[in-house]
């Protein structure tokens, strides 16, 4: 079985390829240099702040983005031009048809988030560089203590060890993303029909909590809204819990439990998720 | 059919297995401050219908970056009114992020401020020190409000003494919130001199500003400053200090 789920991955991962889905990395590259360039008259510590806000809210962006667009469109194509049918008919089980179609996605995902990270680094470098060879030309004449000072404070403006944690949730999130809208795809009839569904399950996700919250604390005794709330917070995944580095650029640090908490909820969701998208798809007239 | 009903009543059982797996991470990530407040309707009205959407599906620093941008449009502008409103949008998306409220404070404290004071379309000089004033008021409330949204950030106590020391002329305030500052973790060893100096010239507070900087000074020749020194000397003689008492420095330290 494992030998029919690696050629099936590596051939989605290779159709992604091709369809020029990595020139989003020539998109985010422009917008990573040219914000660093356009906000070159803030003050360096509000720069390397916008820098991160912007490079990581984008890699957020695309990444999902690229998780439901991309996986929207397997089934229907393959339906279309009738690939399903020439692989189903030998003797590939149905899961693993989909287990390689989502591992080929998320391994585009993880090159993607690891590309969009090193271009991300080496403008945040090259600008720290710039600027610690400015504050060292503007203190020339300072006692060196006062210099390492200066030049500590640059540094610490500029890398912080808990964005690493930060994009690998990125990244988780895409995961869970793709996985979320496999599922969608194995009952609906159109790739627009899952696109629209997964962008709600998109938005209503980041309201879960609130949901969840006004259920567990019983915050009406309306039965219609308990209801919908319960819902909400049985059916939807927290999104928000994978939404941290806003706080990490503000200079939260996650710790290592937390990290593990939430990267092992994640894959949790994609499991789950798969497993029910592959008990409809095993069950759906092709 | 059937397997469509029987996937829903799965996805709500794993619902119901990971709620208090999600509430516990919940509790933990809102301790580590990494969950943000609940947004209200009142940002919406701020940032429109599109800004409100964007900071819902987790897209609130580059939102705020991009406010942040249009706030320095509207300094290169002097649209002072307009920068005040941007800022409060900006600290309400990112409230953990201590650089935007001093920033914030600091433009409206110091810029805002002077700009006011020598506003040439304002005539009446008692007008133009009032509204000098409110931006100074309104740059310390900046502060305070970010102290309420970061209570251990020394950064935010020392910024808020030194507007109090320096455009407020208020010494014990100022005392205090150095004293605050030096009491959180990461904050410079220079906050607590600071705090000495200001709580000496704050009345009924020169005895604590004495213990303060003597136990500084006993910490050795690096806290040994200039101001230090001359500080001490003279809270000795306010304080009355026993001859016996008083510091004694050594010949080569005489001279500071």
């Amino acid at each position: 079985m494992f030998r029919s789920i690696v050629p099936i991955a590596k051939n989605t991962f290779t159709d992604l390829v091709r369809q020029k889905v990595f020139n989003i990395i020539l998109i985010f590259a422009l917008c990573a240099i040219g914000s660093s360039l356009l906000m070159a008259k803030l003050t360096f510590q509000e720069e390397f702040q916008m820098l991160k806000d912007v490079c990581l809210g984008a890699m957020s962006i695309f990444t999902s983005l690229l998780a439901i667009l991309a996986t929207a469109s397997f089934l229907p194509r393959d339906l279309e031009d009738r690939t399903i049918y020439t692989l189903l008919s030998k003797p590939v089980p149905r899961f693993a048809y989909l287990l390689g179609k989502l591992a080929g996605i998320i391994l585009l995902l993880f090159l993607f988030t690891a590309l969009m990270s090193a271009v991300f680094c080496a403008v945040l470098w090259f600008r720290e560089q710039e600027v610690l060879r400015e504050t060292m030309a503007q203190m020339q004449g300072a006692p060196a203590e006062e210099l390492q000072a200066a030049l500590a404070g640059v540094t610490n403006a500029t890398f912080n060890i808990n964005l690493l944690p930060g994009i690998l949730i990125i990244f988780i999130k895409s995961a869970l993303l793709a996985s979320m809208t496999l599922l969608i795809s194995t009952f609906a009839t159109s790739s627009l029909f899952t696109v629209m569904i997964a962008a709600a399950v998109y938005f209503i996700g980041h309201l879960q909590a609130t949901a969840r919250e006004y259920w567990m604390q019983g915050m009406s005794s309306n039965v219609f809204t308990t209801t919908l709330a319960a819902g909400l917070a049985l059916l939807f995944p927290d999104l928000q819990a994978f939404n941290l580095t806003d706080d990490v650029i503000a200079g939260a640090a996650i710790s290592w439990n937390i990290f593990l908490q939430t990267f092992a909820l994640g894959w949790l969701y994609v499991t789950v998720y798969f497993a029910v998208g592959a008990f409809i798809f095993s069950g759906r007239e092709l | 059919m059937i397997r469509k009903v029987v996937a829903i009543i799965l996805l709500a059982v794993f619902g119901a297995i990971r709620l208090p797996l999600e509430m516990k991470l919940d509790a933990e990530q809102k301790a580590a401050h990494l969950r943000k407040p609940v947004l209200n309707l009142d940002l919406r009205e701020r940032v429109g219908q599109m800004g409100f959407l964007a900071a819902l599906s987790g897209f609130r620093s580059p939102l705020a970056a991009m406010l942040w941008i249009e706030a320095h449009n509207a300094w290169e502008k002097t649209e002072w009114g307009r920068m005040a409103g941007l800022f409060d949008t900006v600290t309400i998306l990112q409230p953990r992020s201590t650089l935007y409220w001093d920033m914030a404070s600091w433009h409206m404290a110091y810029n805002a401020s002077v700009a006011a004071r020598e506003d040439k379309k304002q005539p009446s000089e008692m007008l133009r020190i009032r509204n000098e004033k409110q931006y100074i008021e309104l740059g310390k409330h900046i502060l305070e409000n970010g102290i309420r949204n970061n209570p251990t950030s020394a950064f935010l106590y020392e910024r808020l003494g030194v507007i109090l020391r320096d455009k407020l002329n208020d010494h014990c305030g100022a005392g205090e919130a150095f004293l605050r500052a030096s009491e959180q973790p990461n904050c410079p060893p220079y906050v607590s001199r600071f705090a000495g100096y200001e709580m000496a010239k704050c009345p009924d507070r020169e005895r604590e500003a004495y213990d303060l900087l003597l136990k500084l000074y006993n910490k050795g020749p690096e806290e040994r400053k200039p101001s230090l020194v001359t500080t001490l000397q003279d809270l000795e003689k306010k304080l009355d200090i026993p001859e016996a008492q008083r510091i004694t420095l050594p010949p080569q330290e005489e001279g500071h």
